[in-house]
């Protein structure tokens, strides 16, 4: 053990202590709960993951933080990566819906909660990973991962209730709730305990916690790696596979326009007012996608996996500044006039016209042309007829382009990825003479 | 008779609270209609909406935050110059220098949370499928106060003017930079880097103390404002489109 290691160990040994106490504490409360519901293997279970954790916290408490063995270490580090990050958690998150009424059994709920604790104090113990999620400003996201698995599971132990509770012809569990209570003083208590207890954990986050303030600003200084605020992080790591124009820019104003459009394109009126998913399958479904794989993951990975270069580090890897992955990408229009035909691609000659530029650009470009008006036009049409053809029904001419439009736009992200990851293709349209790539 | 009957029935107390306290119905239902701040609630509303596994809290978790970096950003504008002369001078004096020194990461922490609870109070909304009639356009309001709040977290993140702050917003800025059209970088552009919407944004090529400026009074004036407009008229609007949302 080397002595930063160790000296790293005495120093987060009464905090991993006080963790898992806390832990173990949370299991004895919800095996008190089974225990007095007369469910008597789960609360010896959770009396179980009790012990385990008091087990964890005497050994943190005596000065030896127990923590994960290197090769477990190795291990998740050698198989994380980028492509593996969103294949797996798009793996996960499809188990998850498919498996929903298994996943939201309370039960289930905190054993998920359990593993993941334990894993995250056992993780505590290695100083890369304790300080990639202690940085004063990362603290806030950690909760938000854990705040948001939360509320997700809720929304949807609820919304598999009702959707229970519809099909056999009662209404949601909202409408037993329907009598009238006056707010004061039912709504405005709520609202006064919330507010004193934001209140308190804003003060004793920002006790125990300083803001941060780097070396003062210098323009010619450069940090390595520079990051934007953090909610903007995501569109950050999705400069390496689409570039600024469009990661940047269009797609930022692709997601306010799509968000404002999206009540007046869902023509659906069930599941107005209560939580469901048997109601709007295919909506919930691109929504979270969305929200879950193209806006939180990217923002966790730009936060706690790139480092150095905007390289890609593991949980327990140390940031090594030289580290540096050099990946050749092709062009569309290589793949098809070098490697397809066999031959030089067309090229444009610098000195002609504007008009003429263009056509010569675009004649190299034509097979990335005829992939995107394809993609945009042919596919909507076929789909149409085919998939979408009660939805182009109900939703009518108008409303059916847009929410076509959108949706191809949004999954232009995850297909991109792929096709860097299979094909390392970096553009389907690449004009650099109009700055112009895609 | 008790000090507090006597204050109760005193003629200061009585112009200033119209009626009896809300121990009765009738009383419960005035102290809502008659005071300024409870009367953003209706007078009566479905239980449901009591309910957290509903509500998450989200909203007034987010509203609550902002009256917080309304006040704590007050108190850190006596302390705070925007200039790059003295910004970073002023972080240094609040950290080492200002009593009870923790302004500054009550207000930081307090744009982080209001950040998550905006966006898990838009996530609550939509998977109750809120958003649909009549509450559409109180959606469309909601995704224009969210990307507000990004925005004034955006901008309150260069005033500590360290390195930190400083390369974020030019990693930020950059991208506006290569925009289509209005970008001197981005495709079809038709405007250079002294005309493009990179320049109105920090006033300068790059990041400087025009940017600064333009920041601090965005953070501290203008986008408050509009905020405070937004959400007045988003609170407003839940009542006109008949209070919180629930099944039909």
């Amino acid at each position: 053990m080397t002595p930063d290691i160790a000296e790293h160990l005495t120093r987060v040994a009464p905090l991993l202590a006080a963790f898992h106490a806390a832990c173990s504490a949370m299991n004895v409360a919800a095996g008190g709960y089974a225990w007095r519901g007369r469910r008597r293997g789960e609360a010896l279970a959770w009396l179980g993951a009790a012990i385990v954790f008091l087990g964890l916290a005497v050994g943190a408490w005596a000065g030896r933080p127990p923590q994960l063995p290197a090769m477990a270490k190795a291990g998740i580090d050698a198989v994380l990566g980028p492509a593996t990050l969103f294949l797996g958690s798009l793996a996960l998150l499809t188990v998850l819906y498919l498996g929903r009424r298994f996943f939201t059994a309370p039960p289930v709920g905190l054993a998920a909660l359990n593993a993941s604790l334990l894993l995250f104090g056992l993780s505590l113990a290695d100083p890369v990973f304790a300080s990639l999620v202690a940085k004063p400003d990362h603290v806030p996201i950690v909760g938000m991962i854990y705040l948001l698995g939360f509320v997700t599971w809720i929304a949807a132990y609820q919304a598999v209730e009702n959707d229970r509770r519809t099909a056999a012809g009662r209404g949601p569990v909202e409408k037993t709730y329907a009598e009238k209570v006056l707010v004061w003083p039912d709504l405005v208590y709520i609202e006064l305990i919330a507010m004193v207890l934001v209140s308190a954990l804003l003060i004793a986050w920002s006790l125990l916690l300083a803001a941060p303030l780097e070396q003062p600003a210098h323009p010619s200084v450069t940090p390595n790696p520079s990051k934007a605020p953090w909610y903007f992080l995501g569109l950050q790591e999705l400069l390496l596979y689409a570039d600024a124009w469009y990661v940047g820019f269009v797609v930022p104003c692709l997601i306010l326009f799509g968000l404002i459009a999206l009540p007046y394109l869902d023509v659906n009126p069930k599941g107005n007012g209560y939580y469901t998913i048997d109601a709007q399958r295919r909506k919930y479904l691109v929504f979270m996608f969305g929200f879950l794989m193209l806006w939180v993951l990217p923002i966790l990975v730009g936060t706690f996996l790139r480092g150095p270069n905007w390289s890609f580090f593991g949980l327990y890897e140390p940031r090594d500044p030289q580290k540096m992955a050099m990946h050749v990408n092709v062009t569309l229009s290589e793949y098809f006039w070098e490697w397809g035909l066999g031959r030089p691609r067309p090229e444009v000659d610098p000195h002609a016209g504007a008009w003429l530029r263009m056509g010569q650009a675009m004649w190299r470009e034509m097979p990335g042309l005829a992939v995107l008006a394809a993609y945009f036009v042919a596919l909507p049409l076929l789909l149409r007829r085919t998939l979408f053809k009660t939805a182009r029904l109900a939703m009518g001419r108008c409303r059916y382009w847009i929410a076509m439009g959108l949706l191809l736009l949004m999954l232009t992200l995850p297909l991109k990825m792929l096709l860097r990851w299979t094909l390392h293709l970096s553009y389907i349209v690449s004009m650099p003479e109009f700055l112009l790539n895609f | 008779m008790p000090l507090w009957d006597r204050i109760r029935r005193s003629q200061v107390w009585k112009s200033i609270f119209r009626h009896p306290p809300p121990v009765d119905r009738p009383n419960r239902v005035k102290v809502v209609l008659t005071n300024l701040i409870l009367h953003l609630h209706p007078v009566a509303m479905p239980k449901h909406g009591l309910r957290l596994r509903f509500t998450w809290c989200m909203g007034g978790i987010t509203f609550f935050l902002f009256l917080v970096e309304v006040v704590t950003g007050v108190l850190l504008m006596f302390y705070y110059r925007p200039t790059i002369q003295w910004a970073y001078h002023d972080m240094l004096a609040l950290r080492d220098v200002v009593s009870y020194g923790i302004l500054r990461e009550v207000h930081r922490w307090g744009a982080h949370a209001m950040v998550i609870t905006a966006m898990l109070h838009m996530l609550r909304v939509f998977l109750t499928g809120s958003y649909k009639p009549p509450r559409e356009f109180n959606w469309v309001i909601g995704v224009l106060l969210l990307a507000l709040t990004l925005l004034l977290s955006f901008t309150g993140y260069l005033l500590p003017w360290d390195q930190l702050s400083m390369w974020a917003v030019t990693v930020g800025s950059n991208m506006v930079g290569a925009a289509p059209l209005v970008g001197h970088e981005g495709p079809a552009s038709w405007v250079t880097d002294q005309s493009d919407l990179r320049y109105v944004l920090l006033g300068a090529r790059s990041v400087g103390e025009e940017a600064l400026l333009r920041f601090y009074v965005l953070h501290c004036v203008a986008l408050p404002l509009l905020a405070a407009f937004l959400m007045a008229l988003h609170f407003w609007r839940i009542r006109k489109d008949g209070g919180i949302s629930g099944p039909l």
